[in-house]
């Protein structure tokens, strides 16, 4: 590799501002994306929740209505 | 349990962030050599010493793990190094944008500290087809915490080689003799650093938060005698 771009003149605004703006951009995306699957994460585990509540719920109407026929 | 102390967090870190990238591109003064460009390096630099500590992090509750047999270590283990290969995969993109903009290659292969960072990266990429391989969760844990610990003691040495190296055109802008950061520039480095750093401590509560929830509602499942929801993961250990 040649030594060149070290003796290279900084960028102009408008061109530096295009690589500036990329990386923060990169940064910013992932941040998104990763927050993105942890919210679906937490709402397929809230839907989990849910169906284990109405599960419960289920057997304890089960539970009770066979109390009352044993009675 | 875990997710106690999150929400402040959150808001301390959004802050952070918010803070630190203002300094950058309204108080930090525009470098005489880069020009605007150097403005990654504020982004870019924090990002890789926040990876590289999470790696070393990591090593240390693997640690833990391997002196108690307490799986909660392991689950620590494995977050931080998850969050740290995430902040790596960011720490190569910023770096290569950076590379392209002032040596106008996308990446240069006899420059050591992006070799190295690479060979750490790609290392520790590793460790979930590693995990994976492994059906037992007990040997999966044990396994995973001896190739953490041997990993992490890799990340101290690896810097310090990398030091010692001669370096071609990558910029040694902490150096004790002349030619260090000034102090505006130092102060939002130092800025950007704390922000990384609450953010990558944000995101693994919240990933462990994710993860204790699962586990309970996997527990709440079996004590019901409940139908099982679905395959979970074979690789991400359970925190109960």
């Amino acid at each position: 590799m040649d030594l060149l771009p070290l003796a290279a003149p900084a960028l102009p605004l408008d061109e530096a501002g295009r690589y500036v703006a990329g990386a923060y951009v990169v940064f910013l995306v992932l941040l998104v994306v990763y927050v993105s699957i942890m919210a679906a994460k937490l709402q397929r585990i809230e839907r989990d929740l849910r169906e284990l509540a109405g599960f419960a719920e289920q057997r304890r109407d089960e539970d009770s209505e066979r109390v009352t026929v044993d009675v | 349990m875990y997710g106690k102390g999150l929400r402040p967090l959150s808001i301390a870190t959004v802050v952070a962030i918010a803070a630190a990238f203002s300094l950058v591109f309204f108080y930090a003064p525009l470098d005489a050599d880069q020009g605007f460009v150097q403005k990654i390096f504020y982004i870019h630099v924090p990002l890789a010493i926040v990876a590289l500590i999470g790696f070393v992090v990591g090593a240390v509750f693997a640690i833990l793990h391997l002196r108690s047999g307490d799986r909660r270590w392991d689950a620590y283990s494995y977050v931080s190094i998850h969050m740290s290969v995430i902040f790596g995969v960011a720490v190569l993109v910023t770096g290569a944008i950076w590379a392209k903009a002032s040596w106008g290659h996308w990446w240069v292969w006899d420059e050591p500290t992006l070799v190295s960072f690479l060979i750490v990266f790609l290392m520790y990429a590793t460790y979930y087809p590693f995990r994976y391989a492994i059906e037992d969760p007990e040997r999966q844990a044990r396994y995973a915490s001896v190739f953490a610990v041997t990993a992490g003691a890799f990340v101290p040495l690896n810097f310090m080689a990398v030091r010692l190296a001669e370096s071609l055109v990558h910029p040694r802008v902490f150096a004790t003799t002349n030619g260090g950061l000034p102090g505006s520039m130092m102060l939002t480095f130092l800025a950007c650093l704390l922000a990384m750093a609450l953010l990558w401590v944000t995101l693994v509560k919240l990933e462990l938060t994710a993860k204790s929830a699962s586990g309970q509602l996997k527990r709440l499942r079996r004590a019901l005698d409940a139908p099982a929801a679905g395959a979970g993961s074979r690789i991400a250990p359970e925190v109960s």
